[in-house]
């Protein structure tokens, strides 16, 4: 391991050093407005054609098994079927072929920050490497090319990557059941919200109140406003967790529930937790667990022994499954005792005999009678077919890779990691909580002791002139410019080194009142991007303009 | 652990700079009663990649693959050749292991995606604007009735159902309704040649806010969505159009062409594989620019940075929840990115030609099917109007002849039965699926099998 090194960078150079001309960096115009691998690239509606297709059919010609083309006229179509539908107007659709397909999307790429190019230390996000065994699972054609209707007995193994995933699942959070099916975070936020009004109601008992802590997430407040609810904010105490008191003072029969972030979005643990479920459930409420921060106690601590009602888990980040840039995320619920009759459908249940059974609507009741002695009442459904079945082959590949062992690891390095940035950054930048103990997961900083008109999203886009994704900004909001930090366990000594010199350099610039700072970033494929613009005459799709041919298009001239 | 970097040496200094003894002072805030000691027991220790492998590669034979059956499923998910290319470009990493666009600087690729993605799915659906994509074509409907809801502003509180809608899309539109009051009005769809516009025109009344009607409709029919919105319109109720299977719409008129005000759907045939049901990916388009600041979910626009180059950024996002919290439009954060990536990149392949041939050949294909499969004794074509699907009855009940000829490697379709159960009056139908990957060869299969079961 090498040490840190004292400048930024061997040259002596970094952002905002004088140099000669307008910008030495950039050099001059280039005819493109390419910058030798810093490539422009048009609009597929500019480059691409009606007449273009990347794709051949085989009703052209067909291909023999000798691989010797024998071309055979299709069989005729009986007269069409498609009655007075048939399209008659253009789609306005254009086409590339294959290499002018590759090349764009691979040009577009490269405009793109991603963990497998460095550090994302995106607060409450978990950006952690995706390892490519899950991709290679994913692809298997028992899993990839399986229909979500075929008979039950075609799929035997698909319903067994579900319970078993289901049931690692459970185990490691110490639940009673699950909800499999929600598909990202704030869908099965609701499907545990759903669960709780569908309980509620079971025993008549109307409520109307769920209470959220300021430090939430928006998909929390908007979730329980979604299923019916009125939002009440739960104080915090000095050291930025939940005020018990404050909280146990405001239960009553008029409160269904409350939903805490745990580890919050501050990377505290809530200490009381256990005894915040107790007061919630003596009074007569149910207790929501934002799951979103589970990877820091994953094999530590069970949200089952905290009294937990109902948990989701984002397989996209404890679980490492892609983001993809937004998404497909996975979302399934952890639930307890209470609330597990109310489960959504379908979902699929290991009798004794070993066979996976798939529940659905038409065996629902049957299933409940034969096994669950009749308890089951579930809500209702929340998606067509089984949820995200892909996602859940990855999220199993990377359970059994890790192992209980191996998962405990990655919650203790993850809070290991987080921790190190605390303490190596808190003389530079202001933690608000550092004093209340060690962090979890992340580090939160604030953007106090910056100078006059130097503010967190500056020095977030100096940081990616550094090379880095900033981090989460301005959340949570109970925080003056936060900059929220997780490092996540897959990255080593020397990348966290490195981002902490970053991190610091930047950090003393923004203290020290470097103006360069506030027209950052200027290494990016694009600079600061005018978003008043974009949201006050609001260009939500290409608009063919209607130009010469030959006409440059802005792409093609750099953007200009 | 092939995934954690950190050796113990470097786990040793790091906790010597954080001043904490050992691991377990950094969860000193976990009371003690709740922490775990070792590994949670029961549960296996970790695995190498060969073994992990092993065991996904024994579970996934366990199943019987489309590719590897005579196969004719759809109802919402349709198997269709996704070109290699499509794969390869989802799988680089700066795509697949991207987050959310939130700082567009360093995030254009993504960002200029979804641009075109938009756009090609507005064009598709005949709408102005289209969003960045939802979770699925079933969650995506939901999130139509709930905005023509807000749209009403409670002033309007019945929802008119299709009985020809997908029934997962019915059930999750009726599972949250029960939670925001909105009465749906249903019916089971009936078995007729057409579907029934009428009947479904006068269920529309002045306490409407929409009419979900899909298309084609779950029994393979093509309703005319023309004559319901005019209706609907006088009644100042939306149109909601739900499109499970886009391929069709290179072959049929769009729905915004004539005249839905909201078509939401599934993209999954286009670049998604069938994976058991999901990820797949919600489309949203709204035909009515008026419309943009009411709709959920992401949207991406144009803009020009500093130096007036152009670029993209998330815009509208004061409809969305990490700024407006309880008072948003929906409660979606992440969405289905990479499975809308795949729907661009297949769809750039295809561009209008590639589009409009695909449709032909489902269609001509679906024809002859349908033509084969009436010839048999005991199956009857119940369609008038189809695209790539449409639905048979049979003599005798269509889910148990499905599950025997599983055993021949038949993949016959999706019965009735098994989309509306205890439904007696459907147990006879067949749903019946066929795409450009269907062969000649495997009409024939199914209907010499379908010979010798009704025989």
């Amino acid at each position: 391991m090498n040490a840190p090194r004292k400048t930024p960078n061997a040259s002596g150079w970094k952002p905002g050093t004088p140099v000669e001309g307008d910008n030495a960096m950039s050099g001059p115009d280039t005819a493109t407005g390419n910058r030798a691998l810093m490539l422009e690239e048009p609009l597929l509606f500019e480059i691409g054609h009606s007449e273009t297709t990347g794709v051949d059919f085989d009703f052209a010609a067909k291909l023999d098994l000798a691989g010797v083309e024998q071309p055979t006229p299709p069989t005729p179509a009986p007269c069409g079927r498609l009655g007075n539908f048939e399209r008659s107007e253009p789609i306005g659709l254009v086409g590339l072929t294959e290499p002018e397909t590759v090349r764009h999307y691979t040009r577009l790429s490269r405009q793109n920050y991603a963990i497998d190019l460095g550090l994302f230390p995106l607060g409450s996000c978990t950006m952690k490497h995706n390892p490519r065994l899950n991709e290679k699972v994913a692809r298997m054609p028992g899993f990839a090319d399986v229909h979500p209707l075929q008979p039950v007995d075609t799929v035997r193994g698909a319903l067994e990557v579900i319970n078993e995933l289901a049931f690692w699942l459970i185990h490691l959070t110490g639940m009673h059941s699950i909800a499999m099916s929600p598909k990202a975070g704030a869908h099965g936020e609701l499907c545990g919200i759903l669960c709780i009004r569908a309980a509620l109601e079971a025993r008549g008992d109307a409520r109307k109140v769920i209470l959220v802590p300021e430090s939430a997430h928006g998909t929390n407040p908007a979730t329980a406003a979604f299923a019916g609810y009125e939002i009440e904010d739960i104080p915090a105490n000095s050291d930025g967790r939940v005020d018990f008191d404050a909280l146990k003072s405001r239960l009553g029969p008029d409160v269904a529930g409350v939903m805490i972030t745990n580890p919050s979005t501050l990377g505290l643990f809530e200490r009381d937790l256990k005894a915040i479920s107790d007061a919630v459930h003596e009074a007569g409420g149910f207790v929501y667990c934002d799951g979103a921060n589970f990877n820091a106690i994953v094999g530590k601590v069970r949200p089952g022994d905290l009294g937990v009602d109902a948990m989701h888990i984002n397989l996209h980040k404890t679980f490492s499954t892609p983001h993809g840039g937004g998404g497909p995320g996975s979302g399934p619920v952890v639930l307890s005792e209470a609330l597990s009759p109310f489960a959504p459908l379908p979902y699929t249940s290991r009798t004794k005999d070993g066979v996976v059974h798939l529940v659905e609507e038409e065996n629902a009741d049957s299933f409940s009678e034969e096994h669950f002695g009749g308890r089951m009442q579930h809500f209702g459904r929340m998606t067509a077919f089984h949820g995200q079945v892909g996602m859940f082959t990855r999220a199993l590949s990377y359970i059994l890779s890790h192992g209980a062992d191996g998962l405990r690891q990655v919650a203790e390095d993850a809070v290991l990691n987080a921790n190190y940035i605390l303490r190596s950054l808190e003389d530079v930048l202001d933690a608000p909580f550092a004093h209340s103990g060690p962090c979890m997961h992340e580090a939160l900083f604030s953007d106090k002791g910056f100078a006059d008109g130097l503010s967190t999203l500056d020095l977030a886009k100096g940081l990616i002139d550094e090379g880095y994704h900033p981090m989460t900004m301005y959340f949570p909001l109970v925080v003056h410019g936060a900059m929220l930090v997780e490092p996540t366990e897959t990255e080593s000594k020397a990348a966290l080194d490195q981002f902490i010199l970053a991190l610091r350099s930047v950090a003393e610039r923004a203290k020290a009142g470097d103006e360069t700072l506030k027209t950052a970033p200027f290494h990016a494929p694009r600079r600061r991007l005018d978003e008043t613009q974009a949201a006050r005459k609001p260009v939500l799709a290409y608009k063919d303009q209607s130009v010469p041919a030959g006409t440059p298009v802005p792409s093609e001239v750099g953007g200009r | 652990m092939r995934y954690l970097p950190l050796t113990d040496t470097d786990r040793a200094a790091m906790l010597s700079k954080v001043g904490a003894s050992d691991i377990d002072a950094l969860f000193v805030d976990v009371p003690e009663e709740a922490r775990l000691n070792g590994p949670i027991e029961g549960l296996p220790m970790h695995a190498s990649e060969m073994a992990v492998e092993k065991h996904m590669r024994r579970l996934s034979k366990k199943n019987l693959a489309a590719s590897d059956a005579a196969f004719f499923l759809g109802a919402g998910a349709y198997k269709h050749h996704i070109p290699a290319s499509v794969d390869h470009i989802i799988q680089r990493g700066e795509f697949l292991t991207a987050y959310t666009p939130y700082q567009p600087e360093i995030a254009q690729g993504t960002l200029q995606m979804l641009f075109e993605f938009q756009t090609q799915v507005a064009r598709l659906y005949g709408c102005a604007v289209a969003n960045a994509s939802m979770y699925d074509g079933s969650t995506a409907c939901w999130e139509a009735v709930a905005m023509a809801s807000r749209i009403a502003r409670g002033k309007k509180r019945k929802v008119v159902l299709s009985g020809a809608l997908h029934p997962h899309y019915a059930e999750v539109v009726r599972t949250m309704a029960k939670f925001t009051q909105d009465e749906i009005a249903g019916a089971p769809p009936s078995l007729t040649a057409k579907p029934d516009d009428d009947g479904l025109i006068a269920r529309i009344d002045s306490d409407t806010s929409c009419v979900v009607v899909q298309y084609p409709d779950i029994l393979g029919r093509l309703p005319d969505i023309a004559k319901i919105a005019e209706a609907a319109h006088e009644q100042g109720a939306l149109v909601i159009a739900v499109v499970t299977e886009p391929v069709a719409l290179g072959g049929v008129k769009s729905p915004g062409e004539m005249g839905a005000d909201i078509v939401a759907g599934e993209g999954q045939s286009i670049g998604v594989g069938l994976q058991f049901g999901g990820p797949y990916l919600g489309l949203f388009a709204v035909r009515d620019e008026k419309h943009v600041r009411m709709m959920p979910g992401r949207l991406c626009g144009e803009t020009v940075d500093a130096q007036g180059k152009r670029g993209f950024v998330l815009t509208l996002s004061t409809r969305e929840q990490h700024i407006r919290r309880e008072k948003a439009t929906s409660n979606i954060c992440t969405n289905s990115g990479l499975c809308a990536l795949a729907f661009s990149v297949h769809m750039t392949l295809l561009g209008e030609k590639g589009l409009r041939l695909l449709a032909m050949e489902n269609h001509r294909l679906a024809c002859i099917a349908a033509d084969r499969l009436s010839k048999v004794p005991g199956v009857e074509v119940l369609n008038e109007t189809f695209f790539n699907e449409f639905t048979v009855l049979l003599d005798g009940n269509a889910r148990q002849i499905v599950r025997q000829l599983t055993e021949q490697d038949v993949l016959a379709g999706v019965s009735l039965g098994r989309l509306f159960p205890g439904n007696d009056a459907l147990a006879n139908g067949l749903l019946v699926a066929v795409t450009e990957t269907t062969t000649e060869e495997d009409v024939e299969t199914l209907a010499s099998a379908l010979e010798e079961v009704l025989a």
